[in-house]
């Protein structure tokens, strides 16, 4: 176990500048998950700390060691497959022992560690099976154990769950994240999944064309987004945007005017803005709230998705804007067809500038 | 019956009509080859289409001369080698090709390619040169470097191929595991490629055992030649009398080596091992 330092790391291919000036703390034991939609680099970032890219500049961490020209063997990380990439002509056990084998470890201390790990993740009853005949979460435990059979200090996982149906999906994040709690291993898990990242992660570092957007908390993220774009990836239904024009204000609050909406008065800092700036209004679905209404200021239903336990109501603009979302326990009385306004509500209210970042309220400090 | 019945019966009677013709077409010759090795020189010159007697004299006679044994050593000798070595540089070029990337790879490729265009004739007096210049005239290291060369563009390509379709994921899970690129390709890739190895160890081996130009070309006496040219060089008892019997007693031994290995390896050129590698 070990902590991980990334500083000012560069990865670039050809004339493609994948990953730029990305630093990051891990601490010792952390979950850290990357997520980010495709093409963003989260998966380059986990094979540069792995080993199987080389890094172009900058400075890579494994506890004290700098280890950006060691290989990957020497680095102590385990990885597991998005698609587990086991050995189909070796059984559970074989593949699970290669990379102690290779290590050149004595026979018992392989037969010790690769029992220990087949026992943590049930895998005993396995061993003399070869991959074709598992199914697909065992093949996803038997990734695992390949991973932590060595007792790497870290261990990396690229989009593990990818390949599962749906419940099962859910079944292994459970597993995954009950074995973190017992390892107490540090983890680097990468999904552009963001229910994924939600649930398992200690810390999430969202990545966008390269760069780190944000880190935190989940709930850091999900109640406190520093950009637009962090506010509309976490969080399902996506967070609701509205434009909104700057009235005035100050470093002690301000007051938008949002179409659809009316004017507010909002706790925001815009001390560093000018009067009539364009602004973005962020609302997530939960706290949107609806009244009956009618006239300019009303919005359409055209669609109501039931879910069992909620009901999403998608709102259509009289000015013909994009959709919005209305998220409410079921049951729900809004039926297609109403006609709906929106209650204020300045206390759930996120406010975006020009350049998608977010407005904070005095005082408080900005995430990232 | 219907039309419709009718009309299946003639599709599956013309079907079987067919392939009817062409095994007809492809083994009769062998089969006519077989039926005359077993008969008596006497009835050589009698045309029989089933087998009238199982003489063995022609065998007897072919296996009890040295020099026609020894034929049969060398080829083992000279065929065996070329798979070995066209296999292991074939394997290894492979990698390279497949798997790493640098710059010019595709025109090396092509290059490799285009050596398997020439043909024999072109470059006989070009390796006989070589060959005498090396020192290997009229020795089975002669025959076993140009078969090799011959051998080597096909399997190469073959193994490329089949290199490039193992999942790259597969490769950097071995480099995870602390695998020098020798130990992939010994331990991960080796196991994998089985069926593309027996089926172009097998095509070569089959080259290598079959070929008669370079094999005339480059031996001199009696003690280094391989078979074809052995069974060529078969002579009767006189200048006007070619002996067909040993001929053909001689040319149904040596075929029957290979159909021996192509029964055995047919499982493993269609088995597909990758499966349960990747996700299934």
């Amino acid at each position: 176990m070990a902590s991980v330092t990334l500083h000012k790391i560069n990865k670039v291919f050809g004339h493609d500048h994948i990953i730029e000036d990305v630093d990051l703390d891990i601490g010792d034991g952390e979950f850290v998950v990357f997520v980010g939609p495709s093409g963003c680099g989260k998966s380059t970032l986990l094979r540069l700390t792995a080993g199987l890219e080389s890094i172009t500049d900058g400075k890579l961490c494994i506890g004290e060691q700098v280890v950006n020209d060691l290989p990957p063997r020497e680095r102590g990380v385990g990885m597991v497959f998005q698609s587990y990439a086991l050995y189909p002509h070796m059984t559970v056990y074989e593949n699970m022992a290669f990379g102690l084998k290779l290590a050149k470890a004595a026979n018992e201390t392989i037969d010790e560690r690769v029992m220990a790990t087949a026992r943590i993740l049930q895998l005993e009853d396995l061993l003399h099976r070869k991959p074709k005949e598992l199914s697909g979460g065992q093949r996803q435990r038997v990734a695992m154990g390949r991973a932590m059979a060595r007792e790497p200090r870290i261990l990396l996982f690229d989009e593990p769950l990818s390949n599962l149906d749906a419940s099962l999906r859910v079944q292994m994040r459970n597993e995954i994240a009950r074995l973190h709690q017992r390892l107490g291993s540090t983890v680097i898990y990468v999904t552009h999944d963001q229910v994924e990242a939600m649930t398992l992660a200690d810390k999430i570092v969202v990545l966008r064309n390269g760069h780190v957007e944000q880190v935190g908390s989940p709930q850091e993220l999900y109640q406190r987004p520093a950009t637009k774009f962090v506010a509309g990836f976490i969080g399902s239904p996506t967070m609701n945007f509205m434009p909104a024009d700057l009235l005035s204000g100050n470093s002690e609050g301000c007051q938008v005017r949002v179409p659809g909406l009316g004017v507010l008065a909002l706790p925001q800092d815009v001390s560093h803005l000018t009067e009539g700036d364009r602004l973005s209004l962020g609302v997530r679905p939960e706290h949107l709230r609806l009244k009956e209404a009618h006239g300019d200021n009303a919005f359409d239903i055209v669609n109501v998705e039931y879910l069992g336990n909620e009901v999403y109501v998608y709102l259509e603009p009289k000015a013909g804007d994009t959709l919005l979302v209305h998220r409410t326990d079921a049951p729900s009385h809004w039926q297609v067809g109403q006609s709906v306004a929106l209650v204020q509500d300045q206390d759930h209210v996120h406010l975006f500038d020009g350049n998608d970042n977010a407005l904070t309220c005095h005082g408080q400090r900005q995430a990232a | 019956m219907n039309s419709r019945q009718v009309n299946a019966l003639l599709k599956r009677t013309g079907f079987w009509l067919l392939i009817t013709v062409i095994l007809i077409y492809a083994l009769f010759p062998f089969y006519y080859a077989v039926i005359t090795s077993l008969k008596p020189s006497s009835e050589l010159f009698r045309v029989d289409f089933w087998l009238t007697s199982l003489d063995f004299s022609n065998y007897a006679q072919i296996l009890t001369e040295r020099s026609f044994v020894r034929a049969i050593a060398n080829s083992i000798l000279v065929s065996v080698s070329v798979v070995f070595i066209a296999l292991l540089l074939g394997i290894t070029a492979s990698y390279a090709l497949g798997r790493v990337r640098f710059r010019g790879r595709s025109t090396v490729l092509l290059v490799i390619l285009g050596v398997s265009m020439f043909p024999q004739v072109a470059v006989l007096s070009g390796l006989f040169e070589v060959i005498r210049a090396l020192n290997l005239y009229n020795n089975p290291a002669g025959l076993i470097l140009s078969y090799t060369i011959f051998t080597l563009p096909f399997t190469v390509w073959v193994l490329t191929t089949f290199m490039r379709q193992l999942p790259m994921e597969l490769e950097e899970a071995a480099i995870m595991d602390g695998a020098t690129p020798w130990v992939t390709i010994t331990r991960v890739f080796l196991p994998l490629m089985w069926p593309a190895m027996a089926t172009t160890g097998l095509l070569a081996f089959i080259a290598a055992w079959n070929e008669f130009l370079f094999a005339l070309t480059f031996t001199l006496s009696d003690s280094q030649r391989t078979v074809p040219v052995a069974i060529a060089l078969i002579s009767g008892g006189s200048q006007h009398e070619l002996p067909w019997g040993p001929i053909m007693a001689a040319s149904v031994t040596v075929t029957v080596p290979l159909v021996v290995l192509v029964m055995i390896f047919q499982k493993r050129i269609v088995s597909g091992l990758t499966a349960g590698a990747v996700k299934g």
